[in-house]
């Protein structure tokens, strides 16, 4: 990685920074000697008629600590980048100070660690440390996007939902390997294989009245053999079908947005969801920890 | 140094016959004549108050913990009752603030008030120079020490004063970090030498500090380190109280005969002066006062107590030295007079500030609540639809108790028709603890309806449910909800 476009610029920097060195000591030699008159020892300047700079020197300690201060910058420059490209002597970068304090931070966590691997999603539940823990991950990691409350959003799945309304994450196993690999969920545009656009419109009141939901009954009553193109992957009562990661028709979540447009959209346009996989921004143990708590979401009484 | 004083005629030419020096020299140690008086009573004074306040606070206890603890690790700071968080930062700087105004007011009256009397360079310099005093002897035995031979007396005194100098300077170190971690925990540590890395290292620099600069620096802090000590010469005007010389009474100064009478030195053509040079002997910076203000001098009236005594034996009135107004020197104008300027625009200015920052610092200190929220709004999702066309926005509330029991709150939203909180809305923190809750706000369609699109300004009211310590008290936090097209 440069910071120049070419060396010479490396070069050029570090030469001024050498040279800055340089001129700092040279001040020091020059101007440490004044002529100072024999009479009243002052310097012989003259300002307003009667004002006159007197010689007070300043003590040989301080002029030592300013070469020192020079001698110091000439090391710190030796062992540490600063000059133009150089790396320094020591290798430091900040890169390199981040990983080992990353890795003496994992080195300081591991046996903590360790004792929640060796648990299951029940154990850690009712370990309030774990949890804690989980939760601070959570809130880092997986509030973005499933907000701070879990309970998601448009296109981002509620984590809180009881374990028989899910689809993919219904056990403990399921959530772990869904945050440590990702996951993705596909539904291809259907209008073609369900009809006109009338029909497309029928289909999506059909799907409302399956959970009980506002909806056209007469629309829905021609919408309910046109369903047979849905029913492939949903099922022909629009359970859905967990294998193939088919939602469930019937229940009340509706993950894509609530109502006959959203179900419009869907159907005409399809869509490509994706939870990205954690595994590289996480270690395992915290990925353990961090599912146990998701999961516990899902158990969870609402009023914990 | 050459040290013929200035001559006020005229301009030196400057191709006046000189010789090329260094601008550098090497420190030249001050034996500094131990003084009894007025003022050093003043300061000592101080000394006993400042150094039993720093080194007796941390062992003071406030319901089994200690009274002043400032918990990095925890970032909670106690100060007897009250318990700030770093978000109560500007009650430091109101302290800075507070103290600025403070030096600039007294510093206007009557001069380096500060750096004579309280300064820590200065209390710390004037104890160890009695441990110095009490060891070595005062000036003429402390120069005789230092030029003599090394010999067992020689060693025994220099290595009585470093092994003192050293003992105080680490309980020095160790009451400093007291501050931070719990004294008495640091104390039992003490005892096995069981500190951890940063308590070592803090309180051994912190005593170094000390022993260097109270023990070997001295005078060369004020003269060549402090910013306070130069910007302070800044604020005095020809009506502040400075130590001065009165050259009118004193001058032509020289010896005289002891018997001679206070009425017959007009015939002798003497001033007051006897040029006894006590008054150089005592500075503790090193300069004859009698050339007049110099920024050298830190205004601790040293030379004022040394000049009186030798006037009292004299039997001339005291005051050769005294604290005097540049204006009072020169139109000769007695104390009532001098005095009859101090409250000129400036310090009135000055007062005017200080006592509406204490004011204002006091009245918000009274008026704080025991706790403080902060409202985060969810940033991924902005507003969700959920069953039954209710629109709901997610909060974060950050919510701090400020005080050593555990607090219910409710948490409420108003400035919405119809909107309520989501789930629970009842929440628990313990003692001085801040916990971050997520809080659901649900609106009704029709308030959306009427509402419409956009971002809306509601705000949660906080309410700490009433316990031993009080009654309800109620904070409330602006947000905004939005509504999606």
């Amino acid at each position: 990685m440069s910071d120049f476009f070419n060396s010479g610029w490396s070069i050029f920097i570090a030469a001024v920074t050498i040279l800055g060195l340089a001129a700092c000591l040279l001040l020091l030699v020059v101007a440490s000697k004044r002529k100072v008159m024999a009479n009243d020892n002052t310097t012989g300047h003259v300002w307003d008629g009667d004002l006159r700079e007197l010689n007070n020197p300043l003590p040989r300690w301080w002029m030592i600590l300013f070469v020192l201060t020079v001698v110091f910058a000439a090391l710190y420059l030796v062992l540490y980048p600063g000059l133009g490209n150089a790396a320094g002597k020591l290798g430091w970068t900040s890169a390199g100070q981040y990983d080992a304090e990353q890795a003496k931070a994992q080195a300081t966590m591991a046996p903590l660690y360790a004792k929640f691997t060796s648990q299951g999603a029940e154990a850690l539940a009712k370990d309030p440390q774990a949890m804690a823990i989980g939760e601070r991950l959570y809130i880092n990691n997986c509030a973005q996007c499933h907000g701070s409350d879990a309970k998601g959003s448009k296109g981002f799945p509620n984590l809180t939902l009881p374990v028989e309304s899910r689809l993919a994450t219904d056990s403990f196993d399921a959530v772990k390997a869904t945050i440590t690999n990702g996951r993705q969920g596909l539904m291809p545009p259907m209008a073609a294989a369900v009809g006109s656009s009338e029909d497309v419109k029928n289909v999506a009141n059909y799907v409302l009245s399956l959970s009980g939901s506002p909806h056209n009954a007469t629309a829905a009553q021609l919408g309910k053999e046109k369903f047979a193109a849905c029913a492939a992957c949903h099922g022909p009562d629009g359970k859905g079908l967990k294998a193939l990661g088919a939602p469930n028709l019937t229940d009340k979540v509706w993950l894509h947005g609530w109502g006959e447009e959203a179900i419009l959209a869907m159907v005409n346009n399809g869509k490509t969801n994706v939870m990205p996989a954690q595994a590289s921004r996480m270690s395992p143990e915290q990925i353990h920890v961090l599912s146990a708590y998701v999961w516990n979401l899902a158990q969870a009484s609402p009023q914990k | 140094m050459s040290e013929t004083p200035a001559t006020a005629s005229g301009a030196a030419s400057p191709d006046a016959a000189g010789e090329i020096v260094s601008l550098y020299a090497a420190h030249q140690k001050i034996y500094a004549r131990a003084v009894s008086g007025w003022f050093s009573t003043w300061r000592w004074a101080l000394v006993w108050g400042t150094q039993i306040l720093f080194y007796g606070l941390p062992w003071l206890q406030w319901n089994d913990r200690q009274a002043v603890l400032f918990d990095l690790g925890a970032r909670r700071f106690y100060i007897g009752g009250l318990v700030l968080h770093p978000q109560d930062f500007i009650y430091l700087t109101g302290l800075l603030i507070v103290s600025a105004y403070g030096l600039f007011l007294f510093t206007a009256v009557a001069g380096r008030l500060w750096c004579g009397y309280a300064c820590p360079q200065t209390v710390y310099t004037e104890i160890f120079m009695w441990f110095e005093n009490r060891i070595e002897g005062d000036r003429a035995k402390r120069m005789k020490l230092d030029a003599g031979p090394w010999n067992g007396q020689k060693l025994l005194r220099k290595g009585g004063k470093q092994f003192v100098w050293l003992a105080f300077g680490l309980w020095t170190g160790f009451t400093f970090v007291g501050y931070f971690t719990p004294i008495r925990t640091l104390a039992a540590e003490a005892a096995t030498l069981g500190f951890g890395p940063w308590e070592w290292f803090w309180i051994l620099f912190y005593g170094f500090a000390t022993y260097g600069n109270a023990g070997y620096m001295r005078e060369q802090v004020c003269k060549y380190m402090c910013p306070y000590a130069r910007f302070q010469s800044a604020m005095f005007d020809h009506d502040t109280m400075i130590i001065s010389y009165d050259t009118a009474r004193g001058e032509p100064r020289g010896s005289r005969p002891r018997s001679a009478p206070h009425a017959s030195l007009a015939q002798l053509g003497k001033g007051e002066c006897i040029d006894c040079s006590l008054c150089v002997q005592v500075c503790p910076t090193g300069i004859d006062i009698r050339k007049g203000l110099q920024y050298e001098c830190i205004g601790c009236a040293a030379c004022i107590d040394v000049c009186d005594s030798v006037m009292d034996k004299m039997s001339y009135p005291r005051g050769l030295i005294r604290y005097a107004t540049q204006n009072g020197i020169d139109k000769g104008w007695d104390k009532a007079q001098m005095l009859r300027r101090v409250l000129r625009p400036r310090v009135l200015v000055y007062t005017a500030i200080l006592i509406l920052i204490l004011t204002a610092f006091g009245a918000s200190l009274m008026l704080r609540t025991p706790f403080r929220v902060d409202v985060v709004r969810d940033r991924g999702a902005l507003a969700r639809l959920v069953e039954d066309g209710r629109i709901e926005n997610v909060y974060r509330l950050q919510v701090m108790n400020g005080t050593e029991a555990p607090q219910r709150f409710r948490i409420e939203v108003d400035g919405l028709k119809g909107a309520i909180i989501a789930g629970k809305s009842l929440v628990e923190v313990g003692s001085t603890e801040s916990r971050w809750v997520a809080v659901s706000v649900q609106v009704p369609p029709e308030t959306a309806g009427s509402l419409g699109a956009g971002a809306h300004p509601m705000r949660f009211n906080i309410t700490r449910l009433p316990d031993a310590s009080g009654g309800e008290i109620s904070v409330h936090e602006k947000s905004t909800f939005v509504v999606p097209r």
